[in-house]
């Protein structure tokens, strides 16, 4: 019997969700020693595969081949003991317990009268070292690092004896310079025999990592190839099937009078979501993009413009007038809002497109009347929005929940965007993260709108963790580390190597 | 002034202070275990009707007191796997689900009450557990087993919770029940686990009433003490030293108000004396319990193969 030289084979599997039918029909082998990139747009299947590899999900059909072994179907416990280890995006640790204690958790069999704890610690320390991811054992999870976690996160799986490696998105939460540290530690765990499958939907890091790139879209494997064999552009064209055009910006032309000066704003929130003497001019036809990895004071900033944070000390002008104090008032003068967390925050999932569309204009005259809602008002509007920026899912009735993640924000986009008659256009806009888990077409259309608001001769503030996007749409750019904010310079003083630099918190 | 001085150099004053702590500190520590699983469990004060009457039942029906402790526990334990059905099987609301398991069990215990004893006047008596004249410790030895019982049950579970794989999948399942499921361990299982342990707790927490403190079933014996144990679990920080440390704070506020009430200089309503324990538990809690790191994924049910 000869061995295989497959260490991982998934043979045929099939997994719906109801009607949408995330993985079709889908085989894919992993050879020792090579880091295979599973690339595809965010819904193509990636995650909902890797799930029921590791057993979070049940298949519906097909079967999986582990070392030769084939793999119980959903149960994380035979995974782990096969040799396959987890690195999920959303880090799955107690931020209250110990590194150890998460590390622990599950090696030991439970009904053990006590916990060989410093047999353990030694071990995670030799692992640690191993595989040079250096690491505190007793330090509580929720004082590290994003980067720190992760590599609790990765260390979890190696303890455990993991062969092969799953890394969901690894890089997402990383300043460059971490996602660099991420991929030499790949190397080196690719060196001591382990096989690596690195989920991403970003084209350069995935040839940068990969030795073979497998590519999904809509639930189905369209492409394998070497990655030495293909370019970006080929990737791009598997992954999103069709070409998509880059939303075309020109520099800015006429910028005009200031819009929104930010002068020494500090504001009273915990620990590193904290605004520290802030300053920030944001003047009508430019786009101001802040750069910075997530959780460095970037939602305080946000929230301070959308009226729905204070400041402690330092003063907010808003078109020569002190920042109002109620989120209505700010919509009203002409501050269009496009928050973080479309699901938490942006849209009441449960209540219809048309009334989601009002939801900010609520006790505007146009909108309502006496304790009345003008409903045909409000639907006639919500259908231009719908009309205008393409929001498909069917049309104003729907519940907004039904909405895809990219039609969900381009009716933010229109709400914010799209005055209703007898209104002011939006003046000052501000954008958090407005791209964040959309695939590239809708990226393009926010993009663009963006740039289109721009060009009418609003302000805009783009705040985003993706340095793409702050390259793309910033005429001048600034960058947030532990609540403090750079100089916003031109885009064309900086380069990508000095705003992760500056990402990272170190001094121009 | 010096009566108050007076009053806690008086060794029955101490005793009383531990009596009445006892059913805190297995209730707390019942909540304690549920909690730190991520399960509130506010059928506490339903459950602990629930132990004493059926404890006590069994004792009344010719049974070992242990025996009825014992009958207590699987009573608490039943309705513990009931709560635990209802907020991990099917996920439902732990509140809804908590409140609705104290109403059953209360009423479940009364109804069983009238139907064994439709016609008495005087509620009928059991000899209760004696004191522990032999153990050479003052206080202690005015005690009985139960309240050894309750305090060694703090290190065994601190213990438990802190130095054991079984503990730590616990305090996992309550922080971040995805990360256990990840690491192989089954959050159904240990948070029922914890959920009828606790429960069991509860029960013996009752069972303390009728066959230590008094000698008989009352309706309204529980009083509220369930309630009590569950705001000293947020009191506690969820730890079981600090539990204890809240029961027996709780407990000598109660004691001094009963005193107070019986020294009857009559200054004050005897309401005011009634409430102070309370009061000052309140007050307690703003103070302390503000920092305090709560289970993280404290009162959400978790469903496998949900994000």
């Amino acid at each position: 019997m000869t061995a295989s030289p497959y260490v991982l084979s998934l043979r045929h599997i099939s997994k719906r969700f109801g009607a949408l039918i995330a993985n079709d029909d889908i085989s894919l082998d992993l050879k020792a020693g090579e880091v295979l990139a599973l690339l595809g747009e965010n819904g193509a299947g990636k995650s909902t595969l890797m799930s029921i590899l590791f057993g979070h999900y049940v298949a519906d059909a097909g079967e999986i081949e582990v070392f030769g072994q084939p793999l119980p179907r959903g149960n994380p416990k035979a995974a782990l003991a096969a040799g396959i280890g987890m690195v999920h995006q959303h880090f799955t640790l107690a931020d209250n317990l110990s590194v150890l204690d998460n590390v622990l958790l599950g090696s030991e069999p439970l009904w053990l009268p006590f916990s060989r704890r410093s047999a353990a610690r030694q071990k995670l320390l030799d692992v640690a070292n191993r595989f040079g991811l250096p690491v505190t054992p007793d330090a509580r999870v929720g004082t590290l690092t994003v980067g720190e976690r992760q590599r609790v996160e990765i260390l979890k799986a190696l303890y455990r004896g993991a062969r092969i490696l799953i890394l969901d998105e690894p890089t997402a939460v990383l300043t460059p310079n971490e996602s660099e540290a991420l991929f030499d530690t790949l190397g080196q765990m690719v060196a001591q025999g382990l096989s690596i499958i690195f989920i991403s939907h970003k084209l350069a890091e995935v040839l940068r990592v990969s030795t073979r790139v497998a590519v999904l879209r809509s639930g189905k494997l369209v492409a394998q190839a070497a990655a030495a064999d293909v370019t970006q552009a080929q990737l791009a064209l598997w992954m999103v099937g069709h070409g998509v055009n880059a939303p075309q910006k020109k520099p800015s032309t006429h910028v005009s009078s200031e819009v929104c000066v930010i002068a020494d704003v500090s504001t009273d929130t915990k620990n590193r979501e904290r605004l520290q003497q802030v300053s920030l001019t944001l003047r009508g036809g430019e786009i101001v993009a802040i750069a910075g990895v997530s959780g460095n004071g970037q939602t305080a900033l946000a929230e301070l413009l959308c009226g729905t944070q204070r400041a402690t000390s330092g003063s907010v002008q808003l078109l020569g007038k002190p920042l109002p104090p109620s989120p209505e008032q700010l919509v009203a003068i002409g501050v269009a809002r496009i928050p973080e967390d479309r699901h938490a925050i942006g849209v009441i999932g449960d209540l219809p497109v048309w009334e989601n569309a009002l939801s900010e204009r609520l006790r505007s005259a146009t909108f309502s009347k006496w304790l009345w809602v003008r409903r045909r008002t409000a639907r006639a509007h919500a259908n231009r929005i719908v009309e205008r920026f393409d929001v498909r899912g069917g049309g104003a009735l729907v519940p907004t929940r039904s909405l895809s993640g990219g039609n969900m924000q381009k009716l933010i986009l229109g709400r914010a965007l799209l005055a209703p008659d007898g209104m002011p256009a939006a003046r000052l806009i501000i954008a958090h993260q407005p791209s964040w888990g959309l695939d590239i077409s809708a990226v393009a259309f926010v993009q663009q709108q963006l740039i289109a608001a721009r060009d009418a001769g609003a302000a805009v503030l783009v705040i985003s963790d993706d340095l793409d996007e702050v390259m793309v749409l910033g005429d001048r750019i600034a960058v947030m580390h532990s609540g403090r904010l750079t100089d916003a310079r031109p885009s064309s003083d900086w380069t990508r190597e000095s705003i992760g630099l500056a990402m990272a918190g170190a001094k121009p | 002034m010096t009566d108050i001085l007076d009053l806690l150099s008086n060794v029955s004053f101490w005793i009383a202070v531990l009596r009445i702590a006892t059913p805190l500190i297995l209730g707390t520590l019942g909540v304690l275990l549920c909690e730190r699983a991520g399960v509130l469990n506010l059928g506490i004060e339903g459950i602990m009707v629930a132990g004493a009457f059926a404890g006590w039942l069994a004792v009344y029906a010719g049974a070992p007191l242990w025996m009825g402790v014992c009958v207590a526990a699987l009573t608490g334990a039943a309705f513990g796997l009931l709560h635990a059905w209802l907020t991990v099987g099917l996920a439902l609301s732990q509140h809804v689900s908590g409140l609705g398991i104290t109403m059953l069990a209360t009423a479940l215990s009364y109804y069983g009450y009238r139907v064994s004893f439709p016609k008495v006047s005087t509620p009928p008596t059991i000899t209760p557990f004696a004191p522990m004249d032999w153990l050479p410790i003052p206080v202690l030895d005015a005690q009985t087993s139960l309240t050894l019982l309750a305090l060694v049950l703090v290190p065994v579970i601190s213990y438990l919770l802190y130095r054991t794989p079984v503990g730590l999948a616990v305090r996992m399942v309550g922080e971040n029940p995805q990360a256990a499921e990840g690491q192989g361990v089954s959050v159904a299982w240990v948070r029922t686990g914890a959920i009828v342990a606790g429960s069991a707790l509860m029960g013996v927490a009752g069972s303390f009433l009728t066959l230590s403190a008094f000698n008989a079933f009352f309706f309204n014996m529980v009083n509220g003490r369930g309630w009590i144990c569950v705001a000293l679990v947020v009191f506690a920080a969820w730890r079981p030293g600090k539990a204890l440390l809240g029961a027996l704070l709780f407990a000598f506020f109660d004691a001094l108000q009963l005193r107070l009430q019986q020294a009857g200089d009559a200054a004050l309503p005897y309401q005011v004396y009634l409430m102070l324990p309370y009061v000052l538990s309140i007050l307690a809690l703003v103070l302390v319990a503000r920092k305090a790191a709560y289970p993280q994924a404290l009162m959400k049910p978790y469903r496998k193969g949900e994000r």
